[in-house]
């Protein structure tokens, strides 16, 4: 239905993708712009920055396709009109995630994408094995359910937070734009709190490290490359949870 | 005059009164500060000196721009929203038949505003970031109302260009799209995501050229002391010269498109 209705208004509709695909590009020519002027970050190389930035900004553009209208539900409790959605006998957080559900969100997929394919046509220093072959489209999926939970999550602190919404942001966004840069520039304590405390490092630095045959961050162990699906099945049952607790603490606005 | 004084005094209560909404928006701030301040570090050690900054400068860049985000409405979020919505449903046609001008009483609205997201959003992102890195401070305490002085220019720019934004609803009913170029632009040439003197070549000239550079470039200019005696006037020009086109350009769509509207209903 409501790709239908954007549909209605073609030109804006047209104007929205090439913006969101613009948009996301802008911040792909920020990092273009830093290697017009530097061979390296952080010791890393463009085409390794290109590749963190195609894998986590995939991963995100997914979460942020499926579940980016999680952050509208604030704006629903506030005026009360989520009741519409309770009484419906469809899932509450299947109607939250469809809710005004924006087709042009595919232009951050697609920049993400080309950027992901151009930085492993520019990585020639990588051994490929088919482990490495594997962990990339799987670090793309878990990394996506990692946001969408964290989409979830920010979802259910709105109950109780009414507007509040832009806190999810810090971790969604911010999150996304961290893990675009090496972990090698930011202070060790940050990169731990990513790592230990809310794992965000899962999305792409630890299995992204070990494609490009670096050493894990935070001195975690090599085999924990492959712990994102773990990683990715604690998030979305924490979510779930988070979810649950919310939507009981529900009460409708009005006298 | 007091009508309109009044108008200020309520925006700046009624955003005065989002509390979650502002605290919400001071962590994400400063959380963006963080990773902005260690990406310009990388950058910075690299290269240092890289656009004529050094790293506690660059640092003070960083910072400033998370401050004046909201106040300066970079990325939007300001009054744009509201209106294109009174637009859309032709509630429009209310506050044209109030005795107050349209695009006079919209400025006061974004003047309350601005006022309350730079002492609300604004203090502190900039005192975390003094207190967290080692960023650049004025020197010389005339500095400070200088720089408020072009931060009051800067919100002046970016309502002329919101106004405009704002009423290419009239023609297109749905703004969402014009909305998100208007983002993008602001996103992109205010300095928001780099320094615009680290812009090389002619895209760096053109930005610079542009009003968005008055909403945050010139203010840092301004705050980090690179602009002072005739420059400073000459930055104060810049900005008050983009203010008075953009200004006179919502005065001609605004009369453009009030002789369209047609008000529905009985």
């Amino acid at each position: 239905m409501w790709i239908r209705s954007t549909m209605t208004y073609r030109f804006s509709f047209a104007m929205t993708l090439l913006s969101n695909f613009t948009a996301t590009l802008f911040d792909f020519v920020v990092i273009l712009l830093m290697f017009a002027h530097v061979r390296g970050l952080g010791g890393f190389s463009f085409a390794e920055v290109a590749f963190l930035y195609g894998t986590t900004s995939t991963a995100f553009g997914l979460a942020d396709l499926a579940m980016g209208q999680t952050v509208r539900l604030g704006k629903r409790v506030r005026d009360g009109t989520l009741d519409t959605l309770l009484v419906r006998p469809v899932p509450v957080l299947a109607q939250v995630a469809a809710d005004r559900f924006a087709l042009r969100r595919l232009g951050r997929v697609t920049q993400g994408l080309v950027v992901l394919v151009w930085s492993l046509v520019l990585l020639d220093a990588v051994a490929w094995t088919p482990l490495k072959a594997v962990l990339v489209p799987l670090m793309v999926v878990t990394g996506a359910l990692i946001f969408g939970s964290l989409m979830v999550a920010g979802a259910a602190f709105q109950f109780w937070a009414q507007d509040g919404a832009e806190v999810t942001n810090s971790f969604t966004y911010g999150g996304n734009n961290l893990l675009q840069y090496p972990p090698s520039i930011f202070a060790g304590e940050l990169v731990k709190g990513v790592v230990y405390v809310v794992p965000l490092a899962f999305v792409n630095w630890v299995p992204a490290l070990y494609v490009l045959g670096r050493d894990a961050p935070a001195g975690l162990p090599a085999w924990s490359a492959f712990a994102s699906p773990l990683v990715a099945a604690g998030f979305v049952g924490l979510a779930g949870l988070a979810w649950r607790v919310g939507i009981r603490s529900y009460r409708s606005t009005g006298s | 005059m007091r009508l309109y004084a009044a108008v200020v005094a309520g925006a700046f209560r009624r955003h005065a009164t989002y509390r979650m909404a502002t605290a919400a928006g001071v962590f994400t701030n400063t959380t963006f500060g963080f990773i902005l301040a260690f990406t310009y570090m990388a950058l910075w050690n690299e290269r240092p000196g890289l656009g004529g900054y050094d790293m506690a400068e660059a640092l003070a860049y960083v910072w400033l721009g998370q401050a004046l985000l909201a106040a300066c409405s970079l990325m939007g979020g300001g009054f744009e929203d509201e209106l294109i919505e009174r637009i859309k449903t032709g509630d429009i046609a209310v506050d044209l038949y109030r005795p107050a001008d349209l695009q006079v009483w919209w400025m006061c609205v974004n003047l309350g505003r601005a006022a309350f997201q730079l002492l609300g959003r604004g203090v502190v992102p900039l005192v975390v970031g003094a207190l967290a890195f080692d960023i650049a401070l004025p020197e010389h305490p005339l500095t400070w109302p200088a720089f408020l002085l072009s931060v009051a220019l800067g919100v002046m720019v970016a309502f002329g260009v919101w106004f405009l934004v704002a009423l290419s609803a009239f023609w297109l009913m749905d703004g969402a799209g014009v909305v998100q170029v208007a983002w993008l632009a602001g996103l992109f040439f205010s300095g928001m995501l780099l320094p615009l003197n680290v812009f090389p070549g002619a895209l760096g000239e053109v930005a610079r050229a542009l009003p968005w550079a008055s909403m945050l470039q010139v203010p840092a200019e301004v705050f980090l002391e690179k602009r002072t005696g005739w420059d400073l006037l000459g930055a104060y020009a810049f900005q008050a010269g983009w203010a008075v086109v953009l200004l006179a350009a919502g005065r001609a769509v605004q009369a453009a498109a009030t002789h369209r509207v047609v008000v529905q209903g009985g």
